[in-house]
């Protein structure tokens, strides 16, 4: 397929597809570095916290959070929303960017999948920890029972969360797990013993015939096709878990797209926070390149504007309404006792993505890292804010009260991280980082040395057109 | 299935395998597989493959979630136990809609994946039946079933495309 010499390269240096394979499964292969069992001993420290507080709060019971009458949702629904929104990046990646044939997914979309799934798993915890009685979850799901039977009840958002988030969780995995199938294969074709035993199990007798490549080619377009809109109905359905009730600030339209922009925000960032530090823990400069880091960045500048502008919107809508309960909601948002809430809220989702309309900042890796930090934080508590600034004073002035966390809330969040960060480093380790059958499929358009070569022949100065390359 | 006695060609970039695939076929003589470490773009077309029959095995799951889910959840709330709800109806149509939605892609794609999986072989733990366990990181094969070729001229074929190697092999593929 032919790619004009002015594109910018998304695989530096020497790209064989042998060298391929060595650069990417050498990271399999070989002992873990140093950092690896840093991060990961720190992860499992994280982990054991999140396994004490939860073990805590089941022993006692929800009474050891901080929530009261007035306030019934806090940090629980915070991280939940936080962490599905975070769960949103890599199948955007991985589905909408195959469909609109992005080629410098291939590069990314394996880790950012595994984080989606890792993120929906932390999610999943706290709507479970949340309903009080985890070991009867169960009862969510339609299941005949001796009450009637009494079934679940259709008619409400919170049961079409549960049948959004376990389908989207389910669909991610199959998804990503049919991308591997191929690498697993790789590795094990490279392995002896045991470990050729694992990845032959796991590998399903993967063969690399050109019949298994066209099916493989067809399940991923229409795995694409469905996971698009999933991952779009996912937040919406989400964001109905508030826009169907009747609380001001909650019960406005304009919910659905502005979460999923939210999401996707939230999601590149913590992308983008993963990515910088493996590419360079784990040697991956030639893969995940500036230039991916590059029109990342634009995806936050993007969906960073989307958010920017819904706040603003909201505002607007808030006031032009005309309803009381509705203006004060806002008011009280930006100018009530949780002010600070707000205002970092604002500063850190809506000026700070403005800084990457500068090109020179989207390609400085130590910028980026930082804007990213603070955008996973900026939407930590855009979710804080909307849960806990609409819920605290009511309609009924005797019952307004104020929140604030106790140490198991905080133990459980940064406990859940430790959770996500384990199973990341799990998969860094074990599972090969980058597609490694998908980078090979554009080394003949994208690799830096075919640009070089493809301006040789049409006889073009490769340093005028694309001064990156020379 | 037992082996059989191939004639295994092995190249090191996709370009040469496509020429050979194509004049190989254009020859008459028959080509049992060919293996990649990547989808080669126009390899099935010039393999004579029929497309896949995948999406429309896709679309039928499709249609079969779809209406599972439309008639779990009517026949639940509409019939088996009907609920009065500030007496709006039982029936309420736009409620259904996320989660026939959600059924739909989630039957959909296990669905087809299950299909995928099964129609071409893989399951946990089989044998990968593939000529050279190079194929799987930079070495491109074609395979010739020996009965139906002329060695020499495949051979001669091969070679002149920029075959690395050209051996006859009795193997299980």
């Amino acid at each position: 397929m032919y790619e004009s010499p002015i594109r910018r390269p998304l695989i530096t240096g020497k790209t064989s597809y042998a060298q391929i394979t060595d650069d990417i499964a050498t990271a399999v292969e070989a002992k873990p570095t140093k950092w690896w069992y840093i991060g990961f001993i720190v992860s499992l420290a994280g982990l054991g916290l999140w396994l004490l507080t939860v073990t805590y709060l089941l022993v006692t019971g929800v009474g050891v959070w901080g929530l009261n009458k007035t306030v019934d949702w806090g940090w629980d629904i915070t991280n939940f929303v936080w962490w599905v929104g975070i769960g949103h990046a890599g199948t955007l990646i991985s589905a909408i960017l195959l469909l609109f044939r992005q080629k410098w997914r291939t590069a990314v979309n394996r880790s950012a999948e595994a984080m989606t799934i890792f993120a929906v798993i932390c999610a999943g915890t706290y709507p479970l920890l949340h309903a009080g009685r985890p070991w009867v979850i169960y009862w969510v799901f339609p299941l005949p029972n001796t009450y009637g039977s009494l079934w679940a009840n259709f008619n409400s958002p919170l049961l079409w969360d549960v049948f959004a988030i376990s389908t989207y969780f389910t669909v991610s995995l199959v998804f990503w797990y049919v991308g591997l199938i191929p690498d697993l294969a790789t590795i094990r074709d490279r392995a002896e013993g045991v470990r050729k035993k694992i990845y032959g199990l796991l590998a399903f007798g993967w063969n690399g015939s050109a019949k298994a490549w066209q099916r493989f080619e067809s399940v991923s377009l229409i795995l694409a096709g469905l996971a698009t809109p999933l991952v779009l109905s996912v937040h919406t359905i989400v964001s109905m878990d508030f826009a169907t009730s009747v609380i001001p600030g909650w019960h406005t339209t304009i919910f659905p797209p502005y979460f999923v922009a939210g999401a996707v925000f939230s999601g590149f960032a913590m992308v983008l926070t993963l990515l910088i530090i493996m590419r360079k823990v784990m040697r991956l400069e030639a893969y995940i390149t500036l230039n991916h880091i590059d029109v990342m960045n634009k995806i936050i500048l993007v969906t960073g504007s989307i958010v920017g502008s819904a706040y603003i919107t909201e505002f607007f809508i808030a006031w032009y309404s005309a309803v009381p309960f509705e203006r004060y909601a806002f008011v009280n948002r930006a100018f009530g006792p949780y002010w600070w809430a707000y205002w970092a809220m604002m500063t850190c989702n809506v000026i700070t993505p403005q800084l990457f309309w500068s090109q020179k900042l989207r390609r400085n890796i130590t910028a980026v890292f930082i804007i990213s930090i603070f955008v996973n934080i900026g939407m930590w508590f855009e979710r804080f804010v909307i849960i806990v600034t609409s819920l605290h004073r009511d309609y009924l002035p005797s019952s307004w009260a104020m929140y604030s966390p106790t140490w198991v809330e905080i133990g459980m969040f940064v406990g859940s991280l430790g959770l996500f960060f384990t199973l990341f480093f799990l998969f860094a380790k074990f599972l090969p980082v980058i597609a490694i059958a998908e980078v090979k499929s554009i080394v003949k358009t994208s690799a830096e040395e075919h640009i070089k070569k493809t301006a040789e022949k049409e006889g073009i100065d490769i340093k005028e057109v694309n001064p990156q390359i020379a | 299935m037992s082996s059989q006695k191939y004639i295994i060609g092995t190249f090191n970039d996709e370009e040469p395998l496509l020429e050979a695939v194509k004049e190989v076929r254009a020859a008459g003589t028959p080509i049992h597989e060919c293996y990649t470490p990547f989808p080669v773009h126009g390899l099935d077309e010039a393999l004579g493959y029929r497309r896949s029959r995948l999406p429309r095995a896709a679309f039928m799951f499709g249609v079969l979630g779809f209406s599972l889910a439309l008639f779990m959840q009517a026949w639940m709330l509409g019939y088996d136990w009907p609920m009065n709800i500030g007496g709006k109806p039982a029936l309420a149509w736009p409620d259904f809609v996320p989660v026939t939605f959600e059924l739909t892609v989630l039957i959909t794609a296990l669905g087809m994946v299950g299909t995928y999986l099964v129609a071409s072989g893989f399951l946990p733990g089989n044998e990968a039946k593939m000529p050279d366990i190079r194929c799987t990181s930079h070495v491109f094969c074609i395979a010739i079933p020996s009965n139906t070729a002329d060695y020499d001229k495949i051979h001669a074929l091969l070679m002149r495309h920029g075959a690395d190697e050209v051996e006859e092999r009795e193997i299980e593929l």
